[in-house]
């Protein structure tokens, strides 16, 4: 396990690198590194300064050795917009991407998993194929045309929420959130089920192919001929078995939930990271690109890892469980 | 046209089925998979149920349960428990029987305890579910069971998962909750077929010692005439859906009437005849989609003749002693 | 297992059938689906009314002589200044929203098939090239893949185009960035398979040149599952393309595709004028459904693993 353990770790550690060779690469060989991190409003002294401070007249080698180490003390350059250190500014809105990525996640278990597990119990009555055609249409909707639609429906023309911003928030640890007040969760419904639209349909479809695959096992019909209620085989025999694999795979996509905010911020005009890097695409504020690219990237590995050990934990029974 | 089996014995049966017929509707046709079954189990006593694999003998254990699935459905016959019907009883009424007075034990040992559970969440929800008990009263009675099927140190045991165990063991976990509320009848669905020739005796020596202990009526489905021999009270042998001859067990394996028993018996190996080449029944099991009219049996029966085209009724050959053949053989088999 | 598939039917026999040419068999099989037709023919409506919107279009949008500003926001069903109706509205420059509409398939159908093919073809070559070199070239060319599918496509094509900047050719490089991986994997895994039948030994035996053994026995085992990606891919890329427009990353404004029509129409959906961002958004739905049922119904027919 521990070797197992740190093999995980060190390749992670070398995708990272890999990662920041990639990044590096875009910026200072590809493009001009003067132009992209350097503010065009910049004056000559300045120039200088900033090539000086930024390795720029070193050979190329050794320039990544500077940007790696700056990047290693959390230097990855400052916002020409805000003139702040740019992973400070991504970090400031990391609350409400998590916040909303989150809440995503658990609208598309709270209603992917009932709808999904009525449509696996009943495959042929009407309604289970009613849901089954909603989450085939949930993967090809495009998610901000839906939730243009929502703020359409639901902000213009009832009247029943607000169309965007994030509300109210509290400060907890440093941090505002929305979650904890009722005008911030007012604001976060729309997006969060906005961005969840993806994964409804996904986590209806696993689950359902989940039941129909359990229902069949000789175990469910141990467990009837132990004479239990059919509630107590549908919501304990049955219900756990498919969690494992929905859990995975919810967990496993939500670095693509975070990815995807991208979309539904813009839409909703909710200050998070998503927005941020799509402003400073507009801007061409280049170190925030740099910068928000690398936590990606970071976030993404971390993800990897934990579902990776979380799996490698539930292997052994796994392995057992399989087909004998 | 079927007569049914007298009771021989004094005292009622504790289970009797009565000319079974459970039918699988599906889009190819009916499979008509239990087609006139007809069998009788006292208290205290086992009764082997032999065939091949495809035979309908799985079907029938199942339709005692009244876990039968659609598209198959029982349409016919009767299953009496204790005087009173199965057939015709809510599924309401059925579940309440079912791990309660009908307990089952499945094949696979490897596939009948769920692999996310503990096993005493298995155990302890299977006596809840019949019984008004508190939790550590039940946790109490699955650590007794678990001690009478001969498991060492059932407290830890209780606290494991299914994958903890070997086959061997799993399987005497799903008898001990079978034997929860010591029930009137057991169905055995080929419990041993999946575990070693070592486990298998144990296992065998274990359900017939508590069956006599508890007067469990036992119904042991096999292809393993050998296991029926040393197990047995009575059996009874299918074939194509349909029991083919029933009697008493010695009786049946000395003396059978019907050439498929006969077959079945050439066909195990035995120390006495060592040397001499297996008998094999010739040819295949005929498809269930579309059996031959009249005996399902006679492409393959040696004794076969025009009359065979007619279905044979089951009848009383012998005083307990029923085949459904026109020509039985009346003559006793060289052991 | 035989617990419970005892007494299990049999499949069902197939009917006897007219003489079969595997073409045949496809045709008939993919026309069961009732729902897959219609997508078929929605689709082929789709391309029509693309390639012929410089005919049948009322308006040609980007000429900027033919809008009248004053007909600006008009609601659907409006006439305009010069008579003519709006059946869809128009926009803020007085674009008539039908016309837009046409024109913005045209852009939305040609990136996307575009890049799809593009990606098609590097995507296709490299999994080929992994598959029949093996070792290290397929070990690296299979990291780059895995590599590439565990990064979200959206995330990766905003990177490409705020390095590279807006463009139609940007934003299929782009696309081609992201899904050349779907097509490695798929011609590496069935070429895999083909290679170890004892045909291609036969050919290699035969010592046929190499590319006649690729391109004569290979691909063409390659290609039922390449056109099943290649249709959901395409339908893929159309989404991802509408976004990335709708974004302000995508095509140039002198060009609109749907996303882009989308995207003009957010800020006067708060005041309630609806039809400038509904109808594209309309069209492209319907457009990316029909792919999808089309594609559906392919993956069942063509996939193998699914067949007895």
């Amino acid at each position: 396990m521990t070797v197992f353990l740190l093999r995980r770790l060190l390749q992670a550690a070398g995708v990272v690198l890999v990662m920041s060779l990639l990044v590096f690469l875009g910026v200072y060989a590809i493009g001009d590194p003067i132009e992209i991190l350097i503010s065009p409003e910049a004056d000559q002294i300045e120039r200088e300064r900033a090539i000086k401070a930024l390795g720029l007249d070193l050979p190329l080698w050794q320039q990544y050795l500077v940007f790696l180490g700056n990047a290693l003390r959390g230097d990855l350059g400052r916002s020409f917009v805000f003139n702040e250190p740019a992973l400070r500014l991504i970090l400031d809105r990391m609350p409400a991407t998590l916040e909303l990525a989150i809440g995503a996640t658990l609208a598309a278990l709270i209603i992917g998993l009932p709808l999904g597990l009525y449509a696996g119990l009943r495959p042929s009555s009407p309604v289970s194929k009613g849901i089954l055609a909603g989450s085939i249409l949930g993967f090809s909707l495009p998610t901000f045309w839906v939730g243009l639609m929502l703020i359409m429906v639901f902000a213009v023309q009832l009247g029943w929420l607000p169309s965007t911003g994030r509300g109210e928030t509290v400060t907890i640890l440093g941090m505002r959130w929305s979650f904890l007040t009722r005008d911030g969760l007012a604001h976060m419904l729309m997006p969060a089920l906005n961005l969840s639209l993806f994964k409804i349909s996904l986590v209806i479809r696993l689950t359902r192919a989940g039941v129909r695959e359990t229902m069949l096992m000789d175990y469910v019909k141990f467990a009837r001929a132990k004479g239990l209620s059919p509630a107590r085989i549908t919501f304990i025999h049955v219900f756990k078995n498919i969690l494992i694999p929905v859990v995975t795979v919810v967990g496993l996509e939500f670095g693509g939930t975070i990815a995807f905010s991208v979309v539904t911020e813009s839409v909703f005009a909710w200050p998070g990271m998503g927005k941020l890097i799509i402003d400073s695409i507009n801007v061409l504020d280049r170190p925030v690109m740099v910068a928000y690219l690398m936590i990606i990237v970071l976030m993404f590995i971390t993800i990897n890892l934990l579902v990776d050990i979380t799996y490698s934990l539930l292997d052994p029974r796994v392995r057992l469980e399989g087909k004998s | 046209m079927s007569a049914v089996p007298a009771s021989a014995a004094p005292g009622a049966p504790t289970l009797e089925v009565r000319n079974l017929r459970t039918h699988f509707l599906t889009r190819a046709g009916v499979v008509k998979a239990v087609d006139d079954v007809s069998f009788t189990v006292r208290s205290g006593k086992v009764l082997g149920l032999v065939g091949e694999s495809g035979s309908g003998k799985s079907v029938t254990g199942f339709s005692i349960l009244g876990l039968v699935d659609p598209p198959g459905r029982i349409v016919g016959g009767q299953i009496l428990f204790k005087g009173q019907d199965l057939a015709t009883l809510s599924e309401e009424a059925m579940r309440k029987l079912r791990g309660n007075r009908i307990a089952m034990i499945f094949q696979d040992p490897m596939m009948t305890l769920n692999p996310v559970l503990r096993i005493d969440t298995q155990m302890i929800e299977t006596v809840l579910a019949h019984a008004r008990v508190s939790r550590e009263e039940a946790r109490q009675r699955a650590r007794d069971a678990l001690g009478q099927v001969g498991i060492a140190s059932p407290d830890e045991r209780l606290r494991s998962y299914p994958h903890q165990f070997s086959g061997g063991m799993r399987q005497r976990v799903a008898i001990a909750i079978a034997l929860l509320h010591k029930p009137d009848v057991i169905v055995a669905d080929e419990p041993t077929t999946a575990l070693d020739v070592t486990i298998q005796g144990q296992i065998l020596a274990e359900a017939q010692k508590l069956c006599a202990q508890t007067g469990t009526a036992l119904v042991w489905i096999t292809h393993d005439l050998s296991v029926v021999a040393g197990l047995a009270d009575d059996i009874a042998v299918m074939y194509a859906g349909k029991v083919v001859e029933n009697g008493p067990v010695e009786q049946v394996l000395d003396a059978p009437l019907h050439p498929y028993t006969l077959g079945l018996i050439g066909s195990v190996p035995s120390r006495n005849r060592r040397g001499e080449p297996l008998r094999q029944i010739p040819g295949m099991t005929p498809s269930m989609l579309n059996l031959p009219a009249g005996c399902a049996f006679r492409a393959r029966c040696p004794r076969a003749e025009a009359r065979c085209a007619e279905p044979p009724p089951f009848a009383e050959y012998r005083p307990g002693r029923f085949a459904r053949c026109i020509h039985p053989h009346e003559e006793a088999v060289a052991a | 297992m035989s617990t419970t598939t005892a007494g299990a039917p049999p499949a069902a026999v197939p009917p006897a059938a007219r003489v079969e040419t595997p073409f045949r068999r496809f045709v008939s099989e993919f026309a069961a689906s009732r729902l897959a037709l219609f997508g078929l023919v929605l689709f082929c409506i789709i391309v029509l009314v693309a390639v012929l919107a410089p005919w049948i279009a009322p308006q040609n949008p980007y000429d900027l002589a033919q809008l009248d500003i004053m007909d600006g926001r008009l609601e659907p069903g409006s006439v305009g200044g010069s008579g003519i109706t709006y059946w869809l509205g128009t926009d803020d420059q007085g674009r008539d929203m039908l016309s837009g509409i046409m024109y913005g398939l045209r852009i939305s159908l040609t990136v996307g098939a575009g890049s799809a093919i593009l990606a098609c073809l590097v995507g296709a070559s490299l999994g080929m090239l992994a598959a029949y070199a093996g070792g290290r070239t397929d070990s690296l060319i299979m990291r780059l893949v895995d590599l590439q599918l565990s990064f979200p496509a959206i995330l990766a094509a905003l990177m490409i185009l705020a390095f590279l900047g807006k463009g139609i050719l940007n934003v299929v490089i782009a696309l081609v960035v992201v899904e050349w991986a779907y097509y490695a994997r798929t011609v590496r895994g069935s070429a895999l398979v083909e290679r170890r039948r004892e045909y291609i030994e036969a050919a290699q035996c035969l010592a046929l040149p190499t590319h006649r053994i690729i391109f004569r026995h290979l691909l063409p085992n390659c290609l039922p599952p390449l056109i099943v990606v290649g249709t959901m891919q395409v339908a893929r890329a159309i989404a991802l393309e509408a976004t990335l427009s709708f974004l302000g990353l995508g095509v140039p404004i002198t060009e609109p595709s749907l996303g882009l029509l989308i995207a003009n129409g957010y800020e006067y959906m708060l005041s309630g004028k609806y039809w400038i961002s509904f109808y594209p958004g309309i069209a492209l739905l319907v457009t990316i459904v029909s792919i999808n049922l089309v594609g559906d119904q392919l993956r069942d027919v063509l996939n193998p693993r699914l067949k007895k």
